[in-house]
C-alpha cells in the first residue's frame, strides 16, 4: 500500500511538471508583465528597459527562464504581487484557508446529504420520494451556480432578511460561532445543491447495480438484517465509483468556490484570482493556478488510493 | 405508372415489420417523455430567439430613460433593466447568442476531441501516452480559471473568440470516448478484414471504426452544449465573456448583483432562461443516451 502511494506520487510528477510548463507559458503569453508599470513613463528609456530586463533575467532564452522560475517556485519563492508588492505565498496563504473552509464545509454537507438520499432513492426505486429526488437533482444539475446564488440572496437575504448577504462574518464584531455559521449557510447551499445532484445520481445508479448482485441475495439468505445488507454489503461496493466522481468533481468545486466567493464577497482564493486577473497581477495568478491544479492532482491521487482500499480486488502491482 | 406502383407495394409491405436501427432508436427516444419535452421547450426557445424582431416591438439595445427599472407589467412582461430596455426583448436576442455559442463551441470541441481520440486510439504507443497525459493535465486545470485568463487576455471576448476558446478547453471527454472505442475495436476481425483488402488508414478510421463511436459522441456532445451554455454565462456574468453591445443571457446578469435589491427581476428572468435551455438539453442528452445505447436502459418499470 505504502509503496503504491509512493509510486502514484512519482507518476503524478510529470503531470505537475506539465502543469507548471503550461502555466509558465500562459503567463508569458499574457500582455503586460513585470515592466508594464513603467510603460508610458517618459523618464523610462530604452536603456533602462534593457538594464532591468537583464537584471530580472528577462533577456535569457525562455527555457532558461522557465528553469530558474521553477527553481524558485519549488523553493517556495513565488515572487511578489505586482500591485500590492506583498509576497505571493503570503497572500495566497491568507486566502487559501478561507476557500478550504468553504469547500470543506460543502464537501461534508454534500456527503452528509447525498449518501443517505442516494441510498434511499435506490432502495425505494420508483417511489414518490425517488421521483421527487431524481427530478430535483436534475433541476439543480442544470442550474448555473451563480444564478442559484443570486436567487438565494434575493429570497433569504433581501426578501425574508433571514440571512446575511455576504462576507464571512459581521465586520468589526468579535468572533461569534453563530454569526459565522449564518454567513456560511447561503454560500455553502449554493455550491452544495449543484454538487449534490451529480453525487446522488451516481450513487443511485451504482446502488441499483449493486442491489441486483447475487451476493446481496446471499447476505439476505444468511439472515442478516436489511440495514446491514444495504449499508455494509451494498453501500460499500456502490460507493467505489462515487469516490472517483468526487475526485473528478474537484475542479468544479474550485470553480463553484470562485463564483460563490465573487457573489458573496467571500475573501477566498477564487476572489483573489479574479481580482488579480483584472489587475494583470501575474505572479498571484500563477501561484493560484499552481495551488489549485496541484490540489486537484492530489485529490485524484487520494481517490485512487481510496479506490484500492474500498475494492481489494484492485492489485497494486 | 400504375403497374410499377402495384409491383412495388408488396416489397414495401415486406419491409414493413423490419425496423431499422434508427427507427428503433427514435422509438426509444419518443418513449423518454422528459426528452420529448426538452425538444419542445428547446425548439420553442430557438424559434422565439430567431423570430425576436417579429415578436418584440422594442429595440433590445436602445436606452429609454423614462422607463428605468420598471417591474414586470403587461407592456414589459419581464420588466425593464437599468437602462430602461425591455428585458423580455433582450432575453430573446440574448438567446441567439447563448444558444449559438453552446452549439458552436461543442462543434469545435467535438472536432478536436475526435481528432485527438482517433490519433491516440488508432496509432497508440507513445503518441497515445503523450496525448493522454496531456488530457490528464487539461483536466487538472479548473476550466473557469483559464477562461478568466483568456477573458483578460482578449479584454472580454467576441462571439467567435469565446466559441474557439470554449472549444479548446472542452474537447477532453470526447477524445477519451473516441480513444476507448478505437482501443477496443482496432484489433477486431472486421478491421483486419478491411486492412487485408487494402483499405487505407483513413478509410479504416473514418468508415469502419469511427461510426461505432457515434452514439457516445452524440450523447457527450449534447450534454456538452448544456455545459458550454453554463460556462459561457458564468464567464459573461463575471464580466469577462461577451461584451456590450452584444449580450448573452449571462452578460445580462452582469449588473444583477448591484440591482438585486430594487429590481430582482433583472437577476431572475435571464437566469430562468439559461436554466430552461440547460435543463431541456440535459433531458435530451439523457433521452439520447437511452435511445442510442440500449445497454444503458435501466429505467422505467
Amino acid at each position: 500500500m505504502g509503496r503504491y502511494v509512493v509510486r502514484r506520487l512519482i507518476q503524478a510528477l510529470p503531470i505537475l511538471l506539465a502543469i507548471s510548463v503550461a502555466s509558465f507559458a500562459i503567463m508569458k503569453a499574457m500582455p503586460g508583465g513585470p515592466l508594464a508599470a513603467y510603460e508610458g513613463n517618459p523618464d523610462f528609456t530604452e536603456a533602462d528597459r534593457l538594464r532591468l530586463e537583464h537584471a530580472f533575467g528577462l533577456d535569457q532564452p525562455l527555457p532558461l527562464q522557465y528553469i530558474s522560475w521553477l527553481g524558485s517556485f519549488v523553493r517556495l519563492d513565488w515572487g511578489y504581487s505586482f500591485s500590492s508588492h506583498q509576497p505571493v505565498l503570503a497572500l495566497i496563504g491568507e486566502r487559501l484557508p478561507n476557500t478550504l473552509y468553504l469547500m470543506g464545509t460543502v464537501f461534508v454537507v454534500v456527503l452528509l446529504f447525498a449518501i443517505p438520499i442516494g441510498v434511499m432513492t435506490a432502495v425505494k426505486q420508483y417511489s414518490v420520494f425517488d421521483h421527487v429526488v431524481t427530478g430535483t437533482t436534475f433541476a439543480f444539475l442544470s442550474t448555473p451556480t451563480f444564478w442559484l446564488g443570486l436567487l438565494l440572496i434575493i429570497l433569504f437575504g433581501l426578501q425574508l432578511r433571514w440571512l446575511p448577504l455576504g462576507g464571512m462574518q459581521t465586520l468589526g464584531a468579535p468572533f461569534d460561532l453563530g454569526d459565522r455559521l449564518r454567513h456560511l449557510i447561503l454560500p455553502v447551499a449554493t455550491i452544495a445543491l449543484v454538487q449534490m445532484g451529480s453525487h446522488v445520481r451516481y450513487l443511485r445508479a451504482s446502488m441499483l447495480e449493486t442491489i441486483g448482485q447475487d451476493y446481496m441475495r446471499t447476505a439476505r439468505a444468511k439472515g442478516l438484517q436489511e440495514r446491514v445488507v444495504v449499508l455494509r454489503h451494498a453501500l460499500k461496493n456502490a460507493s467505489i465509483p462515487l469516490v472517483t466522481v468526487i475526485a473528478l468533481d474537484m475542479p468544479e468545486l474550485f470553480v463553484g468556490a470562485l463564483v460563490t466567493e465573487q457573489i458573496f464577497g467571500w475573501p477566498g482564493m477564487g476572489r483573489l484570482f479574479w481580482d488579480s486577473a483584472t489587475r494583470a497581477d501575474y505572479p498571484i495568478l500563477q501561484g493560484i493556478l499552481a495551488v489549485s491544479s496541484s490540489l486537484i492532482v492530489l485529490a485524484n491521487l487520494v481517490a485512487d488510493v481510496a479506490y484500492g482500499y474500498l475494492d481489494p480486488r484492485i492489485r497494486y502491482s | 405508372m400504375a403497374t410499377s406502383s402495384v409491383a412495388v407495394a408488396p416489397i414495401a409491405a415486406l419491409r414493413g415489420p423490419e425496423r431499422s436501427q434508427l427507427r428503433m432508436a427514435l422509438e426509444r427516444f419518443r418513449a423518454h417523455r422528459p426528452a420529448v419535452l426538452g425538444v419542445l421547450v428547446l425548439s420553442a426557445l430557438a424559434v422565439l430567439a430567431a423570430a425576436a424582431p417579429i415578436i418584440s416591438p422594442y429595440d433590445p439595445d436602445k436606452t429609454v430613460l423614462l422607463s428605468l427599472y420598471e417591474p414586470p407589467s403587461l407592456g414589459h412582461p419581464f420588466g425593464t433593466d437599468d437602462l430602461g430596455r425591455d428585458l423580455a426583448t433582450r432575453i430573446l436576442y440574448g438567446g441567439r447568442v447563448s444558444l449559438s455559442i453552446g452549439l458552436l463551441a461543442v462543434s469545435v470541441a467535438v472536432t478536436i476531441g475526435t481528432l485527438v481520440g482517433v490519433t491516440a486510439g488508432y496509432y497508440g504507443r507513445w503518441i497515445d501516452s503523450v496525448l493522454m497525459r496531456f488530457v490528464d493535465m487539461m483536466y487538472s486545470f479548473p476550466r473557469l480559471f483559464l477562461l478568466i485568463l483568456f477573458g483578460v487576455f482578449f479584454k472580454g471576448m467576441t462571439l467567435p473568440v469565446i466559441v474557439i476558446v470554449l472549444g479548446l478547453l472542452s474537447w477532453m471527454t470526447t477524445s477519451r470516448l473516441v480513444r476507448a472505442t478505437f482501443l477496443s475495436l482496432k484489433q477486431r476481425e472486421f478491421v483486419e478484414a478491411a486492412r487485408c483488402v487494402g483499405a487505407s488508414d483513413r478509410r479504416i478510421i473514418f468508415r469502419h471504426i469511427l461510426p461505432n463511436a457515434l452514439a457516445p459522441i452524440i450523447v457527450a456532445g449534447t450534454l456538452g452544449v448544456a455545459a458550454a451554455i453554463i460556462t459561457e454565462s458564468t464567464l459573461s456574468f463575471l464580466g469577462l465573456g461577451i461584451q456590450p453591445p452584444t449580450s448573452s443571457w449571462g452578460s445580462m446578469l452582469n449588473h444583477a448583483t448591484t440591482d438585486m435589491n430594487k429590481a430582482p427581476w433583472i437577476a431572475i428572468f435571464p437566469g430562468l432562461f439559461i436554466f430552461l435551455a440547460v435543463v431541456s438539453i440535459n433531458f435530451i442528452g439523457d433521452g439520447l443516451r437511452d435511445a442510442l445505447d440500449p445497454r444503458h436502459v435501466v429505467r422505467k418499470a
